[in-house]
C-alpha cells in the first residue's frame, strides 16, 4: 500500500512540477512576478481533472487541527498522510512547488561554488542577511508599511548579505587575516546583530514579529503562492544563467589563470556566480531559514559528485536531488507541523548524501572498496605466481625415489611461504583463487602450473625483473632493497612503459632476465621457521 | 624613425620594460627587462623563489603590476592575446575536476567560441587533433585524475596548441614527467619554431639547457643576463644567479615589509 502511495506521489508530483512550471512561465511571459495566481491556477485546474482533489484554500488545515497549547509531536492519522500524499491542498502544493524549485536550482549553483571551493562563502552570506531583514522589518514599521511584506524583507537580507560579503573581501584586503577568520568574523558579527535586533523587534508595540523567526529555521508553511513564484523565478534565472555560462563557469572552477590568460574576467565571472548564490539563499531563506540554507548549496553537489566524472552529469544529478529533497521536505515538515521544514529538507539532503557517499557508482565508498579489494586480489595473485615460477627456478630438477633426475613440476606450499611476507591461510586463499582462474592446479599442498598460468607466470617475472634492472641501473638503490620497491611500482605499470623498460635494459635474448637479487627461496631451507610478516623485512636485508 | 620602432616592435613577440612585481607588497621582480627575439626557443632559469611563474604571470596581465610595461608583439596583451598560448603549472588546478581530457583541451578553444555559446563538432575535432599532436588521442575520454603526470602535462599542451598562438608562455612543462614525455614536448617546441612561433619556458634541469634552447633568461627577483645560450649560459653567469641569497634586495624588501605591517 505504501508503495502503491509513493509510486501515485512520484507521478503525481512530476506531472505537477511540469505543469506549475509551464503555467508559471506564462505568468511570467503575461505580466510578470507580482501578477495573480494565475500559475497555479493553470497548474491545479490540470491537477483537478485528474480528478484526484478539491481545492482547499484554508492556510493551514494541519495544524489547525491541534490545540495552540499542544506541543507534543504526534504520528499523523491516515487522512492527514492521505491529504499530503495526494496533495490535495493548495498550500501543500504552493509550498512543494516552492521548495522543488528550490532545491533544483540550489543544486545547480551549489556544484559550481563546491568546485570553485567557494561553498563557505554562501554560509557566510546567508547569516549576513538576518540584521538586513530585521532593519527592514523596523523601517516598514516605523513607516507604517505592511510589514510582512516579502520583497521589502528580501531586499534589506540582500543588501546586508552583500555589505557581509563586502566585509568579508575588505578583511582580506586590508589586515593579514586569512579568509576562514574573515568568514568566521563577519558570520558570527553579523548574525549576532540580527539576533539583537530581533530581541529589539520583540519589544516593540505593534510588533508582529512572530514570522521573523521563519527567517532562522525556516517554515515553509508560511509560504504564499506568490512567495513560491518569486523562488520559481528565481530559481529559473539562476539556472538559466548557470547554463548559458556553463562553459564559462566551469574553466572558472578548473584553471582561473588559464582562464584570465585566454580574456575572461574572473572578478566578474565570480561576482556572476556570487550573484546566483545570493539569488537563491535570499528566496531559500523563508523556506530552509538562513542557517540551513547553506547544506541546499552543499550536500546535493556533494553528493552528485560521487557518481559521475562528468561535469553536467553532476548538474543534471545535484538538481535532481535537490528537487527531490524540497518534495520530501516538504512533505514531511506538512505532516508533521511543529517540525521545521528547514531541517526536513536538509535531513532528505543528508540521507541521500549518505546514499550516494556509500553506494555512488563513480567514486562511492562501496565501488572504490570494491576496486581496492580486486587490485589486492590481482597484486596478490601476481605475487603467488610469481613465487611458484621462482621456486621452480630456483631448483630446476627433482630427484625421484628411484634416483632418476626429472625437471620439477609442483611446489609445495611451505617452499614458497617464506618468500613473502603472508601467512599460510592467506597463501592458500590466494591458490585456491588462482586454482579458480586456471592458473595453477592444486593437489593437496602442491601447486602446478597449468599452461595457460605458466605463461602468465613468465611475462610477470619479467616485468619484474625488468623494473628491478630500471631501478637499480638509473634510480641507485642498492640489489637488496630492489624486491620491495619494484613490488610497489610494478603492479600499476603499463604496457608502453614495460616496453620502453626493454629497449633501455635487454641485451639478452632472455625471455626471463635473471634476477638481479639473491632469490629468497634459495634462503627457504634455513629461515622456513621464522619467516612471517615481520621477519620478512629481515630475512631480505639479511640476503647478501 | 618612430615608424621603423614600431614596425621593429610588431615583430617582436614579448618585449618587458621595467617590470616590479610586489605580492602583499613584498617586491616579488625587480626591474626587469628584456626583448625576445621572434622564432625563438626560450628558457627562463633562476632558484626557487626568483619570481619565474610571477614573470608569466605578469606578463599576461593575471597580477597586477607595480610598475613596467609589457607589450605582446607590439600591442598590450589585453589586444594580442589571441596570439599567446598559455601553459599553466601543473599543481595549479585541481586534477580531481570531473572532467576528461578532450573538455579540458576544449578549453583552450573557449576564447574563440565566445560567451553563451555552446562547444561545437568542429571544436571538438580540433581538440583531438592536439590530442592527437601530443600523442594521447586514446586517452580523450579518460578522466584527468585517471591521467599520470606525463600524461596531464600533455594534456596541458595540447590545449595551448589548439588555440594555434604565434607566442607560447609555459610554466615548467617538464616538471615531473616521464622521460617519453620530455622528448615528445621537446619535439613539439622544435616543431613550433620551425613555424616560426616563439616559446618562453621556465625551466629547472640546468644540464638540459644548452640541449633545447636557444635562448636564455637568468632569473633571480632582477635579470641576471639574457641573451643566446652560447653566449649567456656561462657558468659565471649561472653563479651569480644561484650562487648565494641576494643579500641587499633581501634585506632592502624585508624592511619594506616590516614597516608595512608597523603601519
Amino acid at each position: 500500500m505504501i508503495v502503491w502511495l509513493l509510486t501515485c506521489r512520484c507521478l503525481l508530483v512530476l506531472k505537477m512540477t511540469c505543469q506549475a512550471i509551464i503555467g508559471c512561465g506564462f505568468t511570467l511571459a503575461e505580466s510578470g512576478l507580482v501578477s495573480a495566481n494565475s500559475g497555479f491556477a493553470i497548474a491545479s485546474s490540470g491537477l483537478s481533472k485528474a480528478g484526484h482533489l478539491t481545492l482547499v484554500w484554508a492556510a493551514l488545515p494541519l495544524a489547525q487541527s491541534e490545540s495552540i497549547t499542544d506541543r507534543r509531536i504526534s504520528m499523523p492519522s491516515w487522512e492527514q498522510w492521505q491529504r499530503v500524499l495526494l496533495m490535495q491542498d493548495y498550500n501543500t502544493r504552493v509550498v512543494i512547488f516552492g521548495t522543488a524549485m528550490l532545491g533544483c536550482a540550489a543544486g545547480v549553483v551549489g556544484c559550481f561554488t563546491l568546485l570553485r571551493k567557494r561553498a563557505l562563502m554562501g554560509d557566510a552570506l546567508s547569516h549576513a542577511t538576518l540584521p538586513g531583514i530585521a532593519l527592514a522589518f523596523i523601517t516598514a514599521n516605523a513607516m507604517g508599511w505592511q510589514e510582512r511584506s516579502l520583497p521589502w524583507l528580501l531586499l534589506g537580507a540582500t543588501v546586508s548579505g552583500l555589505v557581509g560579503v563586502a566585509a568579508i573581501l575588505a578583511i582580506r584586503r586590508l589586515t593579514h587575516l586569512k579568509e576562514d577568520t574573515a568568514l568566521g568574523i563577519v558570520l558570527s558579527v553579523f548574525f549576532g546583530c540580527g539576533i539583537a535586533l530581533m530581541g529589539v523587534i520583540q519589544q516593540m508595540q505593534t510588533g508582529h514579529a512572530a514570522g521573523l523567526e521563519s527567517f532562522i529555521l525556516g517554515k515553509t508553511a508560511s509560504m504564499s503562492a506568490n512567495d513560491a513564484k518569486l523562488i520559481a523565478a528565481a530559481a529559473l534565472i539562476a539556472i538559466v544563467i548557470c547554463v548559458l555560462l556553463f562553459k564559462e563557469l566551469k574553466l572558472l572552477c578548473f584553471d582561473d589563470g588559464f582562464a584570465g590568460s585566454q580574456g575572461f574576467n574572473v572578478l566578474a565571472l565570480d561576482l556572476v556566480l556570487m550573484a546566483t548564490v545570493v539569488l537563491i539563499s535570499i528566496v531559500g531563506l523563508q523556506a530552509v531559514g538562513l542557517i540551513l540554507m547553506i547544506a541546499l548549496l552543499i550536500v546535493p553537489a556533494a553528493a552528485a559528485r560521487f557518481w559521475t566524472e562528468q561535469m553536467w552529469e553532476m548538474l543534471l544529478i545535484a538538481a535532481v536531488l535537490g528537487l527531490i529533497s524540497g518534495i520530501v521536505g516538504a512533505v514531511a515538515s506538512a505532516l508533521f507541523p511543529r517540525l521545521p521544514s528547514g531541517a526536513m529538507i536538509v535531513l532528505t539532503c543528508a540521507a541521500f548524501f549518505l546514499i550516494s557517499m556509500v553506494f555512488g557508482t563513480g567514486s562511492g565508498v562501496l565501488v572504490r572498496t570494491v576496486r581496492r579489494m580486486r587490485l589486492n586480489r590481482k597484486v596478490v595473485r601476481r605475487h603467488l605466481l610469481r613465487a611458484v615460477f621462482e621456486a621452480l627456478e630456483s631448483e630446476p630438477v627433482r630427484t625421484t625415489a628411484k634416483g632418476e633426475r626429472k625437471p620439477k613440476r609442483t611446489v609445495s606450499l611451505d617452499q614458497i611461504l617464506p618468500m613473502r611476507s603472508w601467512s599460510k591461510p592467506q597463501l592458500k586463499r590466494a591458490a585456491e583463487l588462482a586454482a579458480r582462474e586456471e592458473l595453477i592446479t592444486q593437489v593437496g599442498e602442491k601447486l602446478r602450473f597449468t599452461r595457460r598460468g605458466k605463461l602468465e607466470a613468465e611475462r610477470l617475472t619479467r616485468e619484474h625483473r625488468l623494473w628491478e634492472l630500471y631501478l637499480i641501473t638509473h634510480a641507485d638503490i642498492a640489489p637488496s632493497r630492489v624486491d620491495r620497491e619494484a613490488d610497489r611500482i610494478e603492479h600499476v605499470l603499463e604496457p608502453d612503459v614495460v616496453a620502453e623498460l626493454e629497449e633501455m635494459l635487454i641485451n639478452s635474448r632472455q625471455l626471463v632476465p635473471e634476477s638481479p637479487h639473491v632469490i629468497e627461496a634459495s634462503l627457504s631451507s634455513e629461515k622456513a621457521g621464522t619467516a612471517n610478516a615481520s621477519s620478512d623485512d629481515v630475512s631480505r636485508e639479511a640476503s647478501p | 624613425m618612430a615608424t621603423a620602432e614600431t614596425a621593429a616592435a610588431s615583430t617582436t613577440p614579448l618585449s618587458i620594460y621595467d617590470l616590479t612585481v610586489a605580492y602583499h607588497r613584498k617586491p616579488v621582480i625587480w626591474d626587469v627587462e628584456f626583448d625576445i627575439p621572434a622564432g625563438s626557443l626560450v628558457g627562463v632559469v633562476g632558484p626557487n623563489g626568483a619570481g619565474k611563474s610571477t614573470l608569466l604571470k605578469a606578463a599576461m596581465d593575471l597580477i597586477p603590476r607595480a610598475s613596467g610595461r609589457v607589450s605582446v608583439f607590439g600591442k598590450t596583451y589585453r589586444q594580442n592575446r589571441q596570439r599567446v598560448g598559455y601553459v599553466p603549472q601543473r599543481e595549479g588546478v585541481d586534477w580531481d575536476f570531473p572532467v576528461n581530457a578532450l573538455d579540458v583541451v576544449t578549453m583552450g578553444l573557449y576564447g574563440k567560441i565566445g560567451w553563451c555559446s555552446p562547444v561545437r563538432p568542429s571544436h571538438r575535432r580540433a581538440a583531438m587533433e592536439a590530442l592527437s599532436r601530443v600523442g594521447i588521442a586514446e586517452l580523450a575520454k579518460r578522466q584527468i585524475s585517471q591521467l599520470s603526470g606525463g600524461q596531464q602535462q600533455r594534456t596541458f599542451l595540447a590545449r595551448a596548441l589548439v588555440q594555434d598562438a604565434d607566442l607560447y608562455l609555459m610554466d615548467e612543462p617538464f616538471a615531473a614527467v616521464d622521460a617519453a614525455t620530455e622528448k615528445a614536448v621537446v619535439e613539439i617546441l622544435r616543431e613550433m619554431k620551425s613555424e616560426g612561433k616563439t616559446s618562453v619556458v621556465i625551466h629547472h634541469d640546468l644540464q638540459t639547457v644548452p640541449d633545447y634552447f636557444d635562448y636564455v633568461i637568468l632569473l633571480n627577483m632582477r635579470v641576471v643576463a639574457h641573451g643566446p645560450v652560447a653566449e649567456v649560459f656561462t657558468s659565471e653567469n649561472l653563479n651569480k644567479t644561484y650562487g648565494g641569497r641576494l643579500t641587499l634586495l633581501d634585506e632592502v624588501s624585508n624592511a619594506m615589509r616590516r614597516r608595512d605591517r608597523s603601519l
